[in-house]
């Protein structure tokens, strides 16, 4: 089966830990991710949300592994425009490679063309510079404090 | 950041970016079909583009998938442009594009 598939790889100086709650927490995620947050309890199988500052639900799964601080994957399905897709998957790989950490984002949906693949394909590299420069200098890119206008 | 200069300073280079960006995911097979380069000199330069993290490579199976890692580059834009530059910037590159007749304006 074809699949869309969207690697992004971004070493940090911080530690697996810190870099853990900058990805779950929101006091963190509203900072870099354009002020969104999850709504999880972060167990296998849980359901997770990601949360607009409006209140709407933009993004909805599962837990389908997780493992402090190494691992994590959600299912994922879009709300706001690629809804009729379906579920992708995202995982996210927290490795320690000497005094960095090396962080693997893998955003794939079964079936090529996706509208969510190519939607996040433009926004991930911008959350990760944020999530990068958020923990490396304690500010995060300005672009990402906020919900995108009109959106 | 400087790993990253260096590896965008190679034509070969850049076109190896550009065929991950044309398909991204492709094996060093995929990616030698109608090079000139040999299989070897393929390898190296994605082994350079890799320490630059500007190709991310996963296992999947027996092979391995190359794929284009943006995330420096726009590390790189962040770095130089200001926060209100970004739509003008945009207006003039699809401007530029448009009057050099490339079809690929988004």
């Amino acid at each position: 089966m074809s699949s869309d598939r969207f690697v992004y790889v971004t070493y940090i100086r911080t530690t697996a830990d810190k870099l853990w709650d900058a990805l779950l927490r929101p006091e963190f995620t509203r900072r870099y991710w354009y002020d969104c947050r999850h709504e999880s309890t972060w167990e296998k199988g849980a359901e997770w949300r990601l949360i607009a500052p409006d209140g709407r639900v933009t993004d909805r799964g599962q837990v389908l592994e997780i493992d402090r601080p190494r691992r994590l994957v959600l299912s994922w399905r879009n709300e706001l425009f690629a809804a009729a897709e379906g579920h992708s998957s995202c995982t996210f790989e927290v490795e320690p490679a000497g005094d960095v950490v090396k962080l693997t984002v893998i955003h794939e949906i079964d079936g090529a063309k996706s509208k969510l693949i190519e939607a996040v394909s433009g926004g991930w590299p911008t959350v990760l510079s944020s999530l990068k420069s958020l923990l490396e200098t304690g500010e995060s890119l300005e672009m990402t404090r906020h919900w995108p206008e009109g959106l | 950041m400087d790993p990253v200069f260096r590896a965008l300073a190679d034509a070969s280079r850049r076109h190896l970016l550009d065929r991950l960006h044309a398909r991204n995911g492709q094996t060093l097979n995929e990616l030698c079909k109608g090079l000139k380069m040999t299989r070897q000199a393929v390898a190296k330069h994605l082994t350079i583009l890799e320490d630059a993290n500007l190709v991310a490579s996963i296992r999947r199976g027996r092979e391995k998938l190359h794929y284009l890692n943006p995330v420096p580059i726009h590390e790189i834009a962040e770095r130089w442009i200001g926060k209100y530059e970004r739509s003008r910037l945009r207006a003039l590159s699809e401007l530029k594009k448009r009057l050099e007749g490339e079809d690929d304006v988004e």
